[in-house]
């Protein structure tokens, strides 16, 4: 038998397959997007009027150089801290919140566009453990917005953003905006922060 | 005798070498998937935090990054506490005023106010230098910041 040569493969394709490879990976391919904590800072100017705002209405939370949690000056774990945090902003111990749904207890905050979490660090709190505190306390936050926004408009506050920020969704872009405000304006988030 | 004498056509055939290209296209397709793009070069331990409650931020052209942590191991001269890098060079806090009126020169004008500054800060680093670098950043009056975290439950790993 005369040895035959083994036939050549067509390669003539490979170059479209390439090509489909290519293009799978440059439609599916989205650079890293960064994300954290947004926050805003308070501006510099010197305002001297005191604002009076009543003890209870404040929710003081200290972050010790050790990185212990003393919250309404008791000892706190941090996994205990978004639950605490929820209590005291959804308290509405004047009773003109009718949302509120927590123990309307007189000693706890008036309402939640009174209540205030003052957060206080020190000089050497590690970054770590501030920003695990920060993080709950928008949880608090984010949780209520969402079940009011549940509540009011059978969607949670994180899905209303998230449709207000693609440009493809079909819906009103105005009357979403007025949902979102008014969420926003029935749990207003005020963290004020300290240092020592 | 004639088995021994080389055939005229019995040579070996040429490798097909057609998909050569195509190796190096996937070569070039996993650098491509693989490569995250870094404006940066750090000279400081950047381990970020964790968080869960985050938000994206998008309009990278629109964001002045300060770096903060301690200096790697190539650059331990400078000590071992926590130090700002910005843009290539370490630098100290009576620095970043400089730095944002920089930043901000490169900017449109109408853009100015939509500047974020996103604190990329190793998880280590103390509060008191944090502190400091909000301070100076609110006499400049760059109010929008970031905190930049990694995704994840603030509990779990440190």
């Amino acid at each position: 038998m005369a040895k035959r040569a083994a036939p050549e493969v067509n390669a003539g394709s490979m170059a479209d397959i390439a090509f489909l490879l290519l293009i799978f990976f440059l439609v599916t391919t989205t650079i890293e997007v960064d994300s954290g904590i947004n926050r805003k800072l308070p501006p510099m100017e010197e305002s001297e009027e005191d604002v009076v705002i009543k003890q209870k209405n404040i929710f003081t939370v200290l972050l010790n150089g050790k990185d212990q949690l003393l919250v309404e000056d008791n000892i706190m774990e941090l996994k205990d801290l978004r639950l605490a945090a929820k209590e005291f902003l959804d308290n509405g111990g004047d009773k003109s919140c009718n949302y509120c749904k927590g123990k309307k207890d007189a000693a706890s905050s008036d309402n939640p566009d009174k209540a205030i979490i003052s957060l206080a660090n020190n000089r050497e709190t590690t970054y770590k453990t501030y920003i695990a505190v920060q993080n709950e306390l928008v949880a608090a936050y984010n949780e209520l917005r969402n079940t009011r926004s549940q509540a009011l408009y059978g969607k949670s506050f994180t899905e209303l953003e998230a449709d207000y920020k693609d440009v493809n969704w079909p819906g009103n872009k105005d009357n979403l905006k007025k949902k979102i405000d008014q969420i926003k304006a029935d749990y207003p988030q005020k963290l004020s922060e300290v240092q020592e | 005798m004639s088995k021994f004498t080389k055939k005229k056509g019995g040579e070996l055939p040429a490798v097909n070498t057609a998909s050569l290209p195509d190796i190096v296209f996937m070569l070039l397709f996993f650098f491509m998937v693989a490569t995250v793009m870094r404006q940066n070069t750090l000279k400081i331990e950047n381990n970020l935090p964790f968080a869960d409650q985050v938000d994206k931020l998008d309009k990278k052209d629109l964001v002045m990054y300060i770096y903060a942590g301690k200096p790697s191991e190539n650059y331990s001269q400078y000590g071992n506490q926590a130090r700002i890098q910005l843009n290539d060079n370490f630098a100290d806090v009576k620095d970043i005023a400089a730095f944002i009126s920089a930043e901000r020169a490169t900017k449109r004008e109408e853009l100015v106010p939509y500047l974020t500054t996103a604190l990329k800060v190793d998880s280590d680093a103390n509060m008191g230098l944090i502190g400091d670098i909000k301070q100076e950043l609110r006499k400049v009056n760059a109010l929008k910041i970031n905190y930049t975290t990694k995704k994840g439950s603030v509990f779990g790993r440190d």
